[in-house]
């Protein structure tokens, strides 16, 4: 019988530790067969930092280090000086990436850092059972914004792509989601992209996964999965933020 | 013979962490230390080296803990106020068994304090260079030449423990010029470190560096295990000088700067028919207990002279555990206690 579908062999057989519903796992499995197919998983090192993301350590058959609260960018920045022909990566939640690791973010794709960060944003902190994020929408009803997030007391969210897009150091920055399967081979494609661009010297490339949360949304999976389409989407709008490379070829 | 150059403190033990096999220096620009950035700066590109001036204290140390994971020896250095920015990150590098080199070149505190020399970190380094129960190994230099020698001992016995190891200095060593050899480059290889996160090239099982475990009874055996080397280290890594101190009924306890001027003190003393001696921890973590016990055999009474209001004075009064009288003398701020002032309080302490 021929196998359609299995498990990437970057995926050890550790039980996930994400909720039923939430986008992570897809997330995860198309790093894993990112990784797969580039065929680097004995020359990779991942980063998990704090958060609902924190268990990857034991998930990806590659080398692992944990990374304390927002600082995956650093230790990624440690290692790759360590091992520059090592592919590095991060996989980091808003809370991590865009509030308490906001200058560790900034920072390394300013000095174009050549390493990849999958940043996975789905407008709450999951970890700690949902409280605001800094991508938390203005009215979205968290732990901490009961009343729902008032920009007068609490301010905006943080559009990352956006933010980056500014800086020249930055090689590659796109936003996708994994709500169907279009989209889904949309971030699959990116998410690739951000690892060839590390493999072939480019530079910083992050990915920003539109995500849900149905448990700390309290929604099911299938009515998250609208939220984020009806809610989530218009505030972060889909696409690329900058492609230098393909920028430079245009020219 | 090797040959001997003149260097500030700060230079030589940049130019020693080089020797050492130190090519990964990641720092943020602090007053007293600067110096070592500045040198690593200009020498690490000549050794195919990294000198990265990182966007903070925390940024550098996690840079550090990245690094050290790769298994290569890194360094940062900074002084007080960017230590306390760095304690996250030595949590984690300790949690975590990775050995590293940081240099702590104290200045007064608390708070931004002031950019003078000061000892006032001794109770930060020795007992709560982060959270949770754990330990790290801390060398403190009282001259040029020790700067050097205990980089090279700071990466050896941190890699032989698996512990983060910090050089204790303050502004005085830093700034301060006096001759110096230097060891063969390359003569303390790095340590085989088969636990390194470097890529496993589908040859071993995947390596973990990590400090989580959600399970108490794993978290109990992992700190447990620690305790154990930490035990060890106790026990063979003390490291003290001991000066007239064989029949010495006054002993004074002085690391650092202030043991170079606690010297003068108990030379002028002997000079004057007083009996005094001088212990001067080199290693303040293990703390060398077994030197400070040896003396109290003939000691009558102790005294402990810092750059701060007394802070090891703790630990000398832990170890005599209140068999001898321990007295204190310090200045802070900033402020040098001169040989003139020590002598007085150990004058004080013979009349007594």
């Amino acid at each position: 019988m021929a196998i359609v579908y299995k498990k990437p062999s970057t995926l050890t057989d550790a039980a996930l530790s994400y909720c039923p519903g939430c986008t992570h796992g897809i997330i995860q499995k198309l790093v894993a067969e990112s990784i797969e197919e580039l065929g680097v998983v004995g020359n990779t090192v991942g980063v998990a930092p704090v958060g609902c993301s924190v268990m990857a350590y034991d998930f990806y058959t590659c080398d692992m280090v944990q990374a304390p609260h927002g600082r995956a960018p650093a230790v990624a920045t440690g290692l790759k000086r360590a091992l520059p022909d090592r592919v590095i990566f991060t996989y980091q939640g808003d809370g991590d990436l865009a509030a308490i690791g906001t200058a560790e973010t900034v920072h390394a794709a300013t000095r174009g850092e050549n390493i990849t960060i999958i940043f996975v944003n789905n407008a709450i902190y999951g970890m700690t059972g949902g409280q605001m994020a800094p991508t938390t929408l203005p009215g979205q009803v968290t732990q901490t914004t009961p009343y729902g997030r008032d920009p007068e007391v609490a301010g905006y969210p943080v559009r990352v792509c956006e933010m980056l897009s500014a800086l020249d150091g930055a090689e590659y920055l796109e936003r996708v989601t994994v709500n169907n399967i279009p989209n889904l081979r949309k971030a699959k494609k990116a998410i690739k992209k951000a690892f060839q661009n590390q493999i072939d010297g480019k530079g910083f490339s992050l990915v920003e996964v539109i995500s849900t949360c149905p448990t700390n949304w309290g929604m099911t999976p299938v009515e998250a999965l609208g939220w984020l389409e009806e809610k989530m989407l218009p505030y972060y709008p889909l696409g690329v933020y900058k492609d230098r490379s393909a920028q430079k070829e245009g020219e | 013979m090797q040959e001997r150059v003149l260097m500030k403190g700060n230079e030589a033990l940049a130019e020693a962490a080089i020797r050492a096999g130190c090519r990964h220096y990641f720092g943020y620009p602090i007053t007293p230390q600067t110096e070592i950035a500045a040198y690593m700066a200009k020498r690490m590109p000549k050794v195919g080296g990294t000198f990265l001036q990182a966007e903070s204290e925390v940024a550098a140390i996690n840079m550090v803990l990245g690094a050290a994971s790769a298994g290569v020896r890194a360094m940062t250095s900074s002084s007080s106020p960017g230590i306390s920015l760095k304690c996250e990150g030595i949590s984690y590098i300790a949690g975590s068994d990775l050995p590293c080199l940081i240099v702590d070149v104290m200045r007064g505190g608390p708070g931004l304090g002031g950019i003078q020399p000061s000892q006032a970190d001794y109770w930060q380094v020795t007992r709560a260079l982060g959270h949770g129960d754990a330990q790290v190994l801390v060398y403190a230099p009282s001259t040029v030449q020790e700067m050097v020698d205990m980089v090279v001992k700071a990466y050896e016995k941190a890699e032989q423990y698996r512990v983060p190891a910090v050089l204790l200095a303050d502004g005085m060593l830093g700034q301060m010029m006096e001759p110096v050899s230097f060891p063969e480059e390359g003569a303390h290889a790095p340590a085989e470190k088969p636990w390194a996160a470097n890529g496993h090239q589908n040859a071993r099982k995947h390596n973990i560096i990590n400090s989580l475990f959600l399970k108490p009874d794993e978290l109990e055996n992992r700190v447990r295990e620690r305790f154990q080397r930490y035990a060890l280290i106790q026990k063979n890594e003390q490291l003290a000088e001991e000066t007239m101190v064989e029949d010495a009924e006054i002993a004074v306890v002085a690391y650092g700067a202030s043991a170079r001027i606690a010297m003068n003190a108990v030379k002028a003393a002997r000079a004057e028919g007083i009996k005094a001696g001088l212990i001067r921890p080199v290693s303040l973590w293990p703390f060398p207990t077994d030197a400070i016990r040896r003396a109290a055999g003939q000691a009558k009474q102790f005294l402990c002279v810092e750059m701060s209001m007394g802070q090891m004075v703790d630990d000398v009064r832990l170890t005599l555990e209140g068999s001898r009288p321990v007295a204190f003398y310090g200045r802070t701020g900033g402020i040098i206690p001169t040989p003139a002032e020590v002598l007085d309080q150990i004058k004080e302490l013979a009349k007594s």
